[in-house]
């Protein structure tokens, strides 16, 4: 009895199917891009403003402070990969409430994608930050004994991330369809209500994850650090 | 005892035990950290999003190996490879 949006076929030609969790990834897509599309079209800067435009501000304000917040000096860098993430996330546990809907996140195909997006990007922002050599030399960091686990480490919680957030959100759904064949109505509005509640903390959850892991490898060396002379002796 | 019911058994058993004996440990170690947490709101208010983000964020960590326990009970339950080689084996024959 498993609701997994994969095994929602909705058309099939030879092996290219659609189910699902593609084309529920399509219309989560669509409604993001165009919805801001739309809102950004005419955006005005004195006092008088539309409420959508400040709905948009106090989003992409309030994911700017987090960013700042948990260490990242220039948020505005890293603010398009990271508010993209949260609110793709946010946006897929929030359209529950329609009917007939399953997140795509439900999906192990979709968690992975989104944590290999975020083991690109852990290096690509490091290089940029810090150069190549600086960016490889944080793999030897403590000593050069430190450079298989601190590879294991880095594979290790890009699986954390994936596994983290499609067993939040398949439980979720997962307990939904079975109360729904054992109770009546009250119990599993309950707990569609607990699974909106966590969809939206492990929204959040993914993207400071994934923001504390850029800073991890954008801040460089801590300052104070004494030199390598006294190490060595 | 035939193979069909002996994986039937054991899958079921170890589903069961999986989900039961594994969220002992998260469980605890959230109670922990929430109660580490609200003493260190008690003593610095200030710092409250601070705290509560650190909060959220290790609750989470935590709460993975709950999610990981309960993964390994659903593949047993429903996406069990040995009672698909089974039933393909029986009806097979």
């Amino acid at each position: 009895m498993r609701i997994s949006p994969d095994e929602m076929i909705f058309w099939q030609h030879g092996f290219l199917k659609l189910n699902g969790t593609i084309v529920f990834t399509w219309g989560l897509m669509f409604v993001l891009a165009f919805g801001s599309k739309i809102v950004t079209a005419k955006l005005s800067t004195d006092l008088k403003r539309s409420h959508w435009q400040n709905l948009l501000e106090i989003v992409v304000t309030g994911i700017e402070k987090q960013i700042a917040d948990v260490g990242l000096s220039q948020p505005r860098k890293y603010i398009g990969f990271l508010g993209t993430v949260f609110l793709f996330v946010a946006l897929a546990s929030l359209c529950t409430v329609i009917p007939g809907y399953e997140p795509p996140t439900g999906s192990l195909s979709t968690t992975a994608a989104l944590a290999l997006c975020v083991l690109a990007a852990v290096p690509i922002f490091g290089i940029e930050a810090e150069g190549l050599r600086g960016y490889l030399k944080s793999y030897v960091e403590p000593t050069i004994v430190m450079l298989p686990f601190n590879i294991i480490s880095e594979l290790s919680r890009t699986l954390a991330l994936a596994v983290r957030l499609f067993g939040n959100m398949m439980s979720g759904t997962m307990i939904l369809a079975i109360l729904l064949t054992v109770t009546p109505f009250i119990f599993p509005v309950a707990m569609s209500a607990l699974g909106l509640l966590t969809g939206m903390v492990q929204a959040y959850i993914f993207s400071i994850l994934a923001a504390v892991y850029i800073a991890a490898a954008t801040r460089g060396r801590k300052p104070g650090r004494a030199p390598s002379q006294d190490i060595e002796a | 005892m035939d193979n069909m019911t002996l994986i039937a058994i054991a899958s079921i058993v170890t589903a069961g035990l999986t989900i039961a004996l594994g969220s002992i440990g998260p469980a605890l170690g959230e109670g922990r950290a929430v109660a580490a947490a609200l003493s260190s709101l008690a003593q610095q208010p200030d710092a409250a999003t601070t705290i509560t983000r650190t909060l959220f964020v290790g609750l989470a960590m935590i709460e993975s190996i709950a999610i990981y326990c309960f993964v390994v009970s659903m593949i047993l339950i429903f996406a069990n490879p040995f009672w698909n080689h089974a039933v393909a084996h029986v009806a097979g024959k």
